[in-house]
């Protein structure tokens, strides 16, 4: 077993882990936030996308070990603490970006890192940004018009402050 | 109807909800996270199930010894089919024929394996990982046998086994004939006829429909909790109605001892249509051991154990004039079934049949059907079911036969498809067409997409020998959706109704309980249903709330699948709330002193005709509930139940026009614009339509260029994981332009059509045919689906060769 000292969306938490375990089971089981879900083996659906110290990542492809010391955000902390929707969320729901759900809380963590890092995206680039999420939905098509209106919403934002 | 000038209702001024795009209910808790799957539930004293999965496609079964893995840390036990006695067989719902063969089909497997991932054993631990820990202990004997993969091969003489019992892989025969039906001509005297005829041509062409999988994003995942009198199941299920009384009908437990849930689904597509082996082991080890249990499948256990689908092959004959009117249709489909029968795996190329004569006036036509089984995972329903696979069938066979003739495709089309003034319209296999206007979809897409102008650039390109050539892909459909009439259903040996139900629970305070036989998984029923009672009872949206997919609280139901959910899901709630008017009725007259005759309703109240008195639903739910001052002989109660049962088939139609560019030197496919105009009848919310339709395009897409279920020569799946199983992402597609005509069904009150499966049914052919538009004058003429890069270049280079052949020879 090893321990480890984690924060998630503000809390801190300190855990015994064995090595192995995954960093998204680390979330779900020992975490208790079930907001972030496993959608495959292989890395390649990311359904199970967060972000750890800022960067969007696989919480399947990491050990819970190796986010030690990590600040770790999920789909559980983007709303603000009255409920209103982070602006990544309603930009989601305004442009029916979502279904079932079950890919969306790694769609919105994808989303918030992918608009950081180019706040100006194109539709390209968003659909470029990601391919490393499967929606088996929507096509995609309501999804990339959030990520647009989103990114807007953003600069808008900057632009006002 | 009139009201009273000196007093508006404010509700009467209320803007329809049927036809706003509402944005939905359902997105708040997916997108804070408090969505509950399955797989989130944790109960208290709660075992991990793991289940021991044959790596072999065909074997006995020699040894099998679970001693180590019993001892294991954190094992509670380990079981075999030979330690399950009481596991009943699992059931299949739909006999085809009289002479059907259901092969035996248990939880776990006893004494032999039929295709990889086939359930061996199962473990039960303290933690999922000392159970999938335990699952390597297992010592297991396979003694190999024959293996058969393809579907042509199993059904001929001499060909290995699948179940040696049978002594045969023939599973069931079926057909239609349009001679027996009474409804058209002998398609095989047509055919002969016209290949004597020199004003006719004869087409035949052999296409197959490559077996895909519903590939749902959330695993599937069971919680069983025995430990109440009536035992809890959670199951990521589109069908808790069904489970709960086919797990009564087969295992050892009766129907009110048993509740089923489906909380939050992720996805279905059909896959999640199914009552599978996982759910009944959960169960009947849960009662064993008297402890909560839980069982999540891995993606990759989901790619070889959930069902698959399509996978059959088509030999199409299709006779016609020189003018292009078709004669005659014959199809001989061979179906695989893989190894096992699902619920619904022999009736799905069955529906199928009704469908290959498509949106045409065909005047003979003829269909045999041989369902085959094979060393694979069984196939079941997939979005459409059946009819995408006919939909593929008739609209490639359309293009075939333009070709054949020089006519241009959507000519071919025009020339034979029923017209507006024949609706309703007996088609040749059996079926009647409520309503449709073909021409006008067509003009409206052709405008859409710039036809004209998209054809001229294409003939550019060929002149020019542009090495990426344009092709252009249409696809006229019509979908028989809403599964339903019980009395069809019955017609064709279906194992259930179809009919649908719903409760409306009018409240004290004047809200308003939705209950409904149908569960969401992403379709937006709290959504769209509100909007639906909002408008029928005059009751603000916010009042409504949907209560779905428990057994216990929707306790009537046949759940969510063939796009059922609003054609007769939604009118049982109709039904329903008409009848809480209806009941409210005497109540509003006696609390307004007048004659029900003189009452009238709208917007949500009753009013006295010609006077300004009235009194709204909500508040003759609250003088009911009070119950203090009612009529003599009355129930102080204004709940409803509805149980329809529509009288036919839903029939979406539509057309759908593809631009998709080929670079001939690599191969590559690139969908360049897409427009759909269909027709679902009256748009109860058109954001969600909208959402329907691209999802169904996308995996429509998915199937003509990227999807491929793949089995070697040995039966082992080489596409097992979703890195070598593709699922599009988002920039492997693109924006689709759609667009919608209406013209309303006449077969329910609300006139709406189904919508869901549309997509999917009408892609796969409009891509197709737009690839060998673009390969034709390059010598292409078939290309199987997925149309991948490699494919299509060797298509391309083979078809090089023959032609530089014969002008060397």
């Amino acid at each position: 077993m090893a321990r480890i000292t984690v924060t998630v969306d503000g809390m801190r938490f300190t855990h015994e882990v064995e090595p192995r375990t995954l960093l998204v089971h680390y979330l779900r089981e020992t975490v208790g936030r079930t907001g972030t879900v496993v959608g495959c083996d292989s890395s390649n659906c990311g359904a199970c996308t967060v972000l750890v110290d800022g960067e969007s990542i696989k919480s399947c492809s990491v050990l819970a070990v190796q986010a030690d010391g990590a600040e770790i955000e999920t789909v559980e902390g983007l709303a603000a603490g009255d409920g209103t929707l982070h602006p990544v969320q309603q930009a989601f729901h305004e442009h029916h970006g979502l279904q079932c759900g079950y890919c969306t809380p790694g769609m919105l963590m994808r989303t918030v890192c992918l608009v950081r890092e180019n706040p100006e995206p194109t539709e390209d680039e968003v659909r470029e940004g990601l391919k490393g999420n499967m929606c088996r939905c929507t096509g995609y098509q309501g999804i990339v018009s959030a990520v647009m209106a989103y990114s807007q919403a953003a600069r808008d934002e900057e632009v006002g402050r | 109807m009139s009201t009273a000038p000196d007093a508006p209702s404010a509700q009467d001024e209320r803007t329809p909800e049927i036809g706003r795009a509402r944005l939905r209910r359902e997105d708040e808790r997916a997108l804070t996270g408090r969505t509950r799957w399955t797989d989130d539930m944790t109960l208290p004293g709660m075992l991990h199930l793991s289940v021991l999965r044959s790596p072999v496609a065909h074997a006995s079964i020699t040894e099998l010894d679970t001693t180590e893995a019993a001892r294991a840390p954190g094992v509670v036990g380990v079981w075999t089919g030979e330690d399950l006695p009481e596991q009943g067989a699992m059931p299949t719902a739909w006999t085809v024929s009289d002479d059907m063969r259901t092969p035996p089909y248990f939880p776990l497997s006893v004494g032999s394996v039929k295709h990889v991932g086939d359930i061996v054993a199962v473990v039960a631990a303290t933690s999922k990982e000392a159970a999938d820990d335990a699952l390597e202990l297992i010592d297991v004997d396979y003694d190999e046998l024959p293996v058969v993969v393809d579907p042509m091969v199993a059904k001929q003489e001499g060909s290995p086994l699948v179940h040696p019992d049978l002594g045969t892989n023939v599973c069931a025969t079926w057909g239609l004939d349009s001679v027996t039906l009474g409804t058209g001509g002998d398609a095989a005297a047509a055919i002969r006829e016209a290949e004597s005829d020199p004003d006719q041509v004869v087409v035949r062409r052999t296409l197959r429909q490559n077996r895909v999988t519903p590939a749902y994003i959330e695993p599937r995942s069971i919680v069983v909790d025995p430990t109440a009198e009536q035992v809890t199941m959670w199951s990521a299920t589109q069908v808790p109605h069904i489970v709960r009384i086919l797990m009564a009908m087969t295992q050892p437990i009766e129907e009110h001892e048993l509740r089923v849930v489906a909380p939050d689904v992720g996805g279905g597509f059909g896959g999640k249509l199914q009552f599978t082996r996982e759910e009944a082991l959960v169960l009947l080890i849960a009662r064993r051991l008297r402890l909560p249990c839980k069982y999540t499948e891995s993606r990759s256990e989901s790619m070889q154990s959930s069902h698959h689908a399509r996978d059959q092959v088509q030999e199409l004959t299709l006779a016609a004039r020189r003018d292009g009117t078709i004669t005659a249709l014959d199809v001989d489909l061979t179906a695989d079934m893989g190894a096992y029968l699902g619920i619904l795996t022999a009736g799905i190329p069955l529906l199928g049949g009704f469908m290959f004569n498509g949106i045409y006036r065909i005047p003979a036509y003829s269909f045999h059907c041989t369902d085959v089984f094979t060393n694979k995972t069984m196939t079941d329903a997939y979005r459409g079911a059946g009819k995408p696979e006919a939909t593929f069938g008739i609209e490639r066979m359309m293009d075939e036969l333009a070709v054949e003739l020089d006519l241009d495709p959507i000519e071919v089309r025009r020339r034979n498809w029923i017209r507006p003034e024949e609706f309703p319209y007996a088609t040749v296999a059996g079926l009647t067409y409520d309503s449709g206007n073909y021409d006008q979809a067509t003009d409206k897409a052709l405008a859409m997409f710039g036809y004209d102008e998209l054809r001229a650039e294409q003939r550019r390109r060929r002149e020019a020998q542009d090495p990426v050539q344009l092709g252009i892909g249409v696809c006229t459909f019509v979908e028989l959706s809403g599964l339903a009439p019980s009395r069809v259903l019955g017609g064709l040996n279906y194992g259930s109704g179809g009919w649908e139900h719903s409760t409306i629970r009018m409240l004290p305070t004047g809200k308003v309980e939705v209950v409904a036989g149908t569960t969401s998984h992403g379709q937006g029923h709290a959504t769209a249903f509100s909007q639906i009672v909002s408008d029928e009872l005059g009751i603000p949206f916010e009042d409504i709330v949907l209560i779905s997919g428990d057994t216990a609280s929707a306790h009537k139901g046949m759940d969510t699948y063939g796009s059922r959910s609003l054609v007769v899901g939604g009118m049982a709630i109709v039904g329903a709330a008409r009848k809480v008017v209806e009941k409210a009725r005497p109540i509003a007259a006696h609390m307004l002193e007048a004659s029900t005759d003189d009452l009238e309703f709208a917007g949500g109240r009753f009013s006295v005709k010609g006077t300004g008195s009235g009194v709204t639903i909500q508040e003759i739910m609250i003088s009911t509930w009070l119950a203090h001052d009612l009529p003599d002989g009355l129930e102080p109660n204004l709940d409803a139940d509805c149980t329809f049962d529509p009288e036919n088939f839903s029939y979406p139609t539509g057309t759908h026009l593809a631009a998709v560019e080929v670079d001939t030197q690599t191969g590559r496919v690139t969908v360049r614009d897409y427009v759909c105009v269909q027709d679902v009848g009256v748009l109860v919310n058109p954001m969600i339509v909208d959402g329907q339709v691209h999802g169904g395009l996308t995996q429509g897409i998915a199937q003509a260029l990227y999807e491929e279920i793949q089995y070697s020569d040995e039966g082992q799946l080489t596409s097992g994981t979703l890195a070598d199983y593709l699922v599009p992402a988002a920039p492997d597609v693109l924006r689709y332009r759609t667009d919608t005509t209406v013209t309303e069904a006449t077969t329910n009150v609300l006139g709406v059509k189904a919508v869901g499966e549309t997509g999917a049914t009408a892609a796969p052919p409009a891509i197709v045919n737009g690839v060998l538009d673009a390969l034709r004058p390059l010598g292409v003429t078939d290309i199987t689906m997925p149309c991948t890069p490699p494919k299509v270049w060797t298509a391309i280079d083979e078809a090089r060769r023959t032609t530089e052949g014969q002008v060397t020879a």
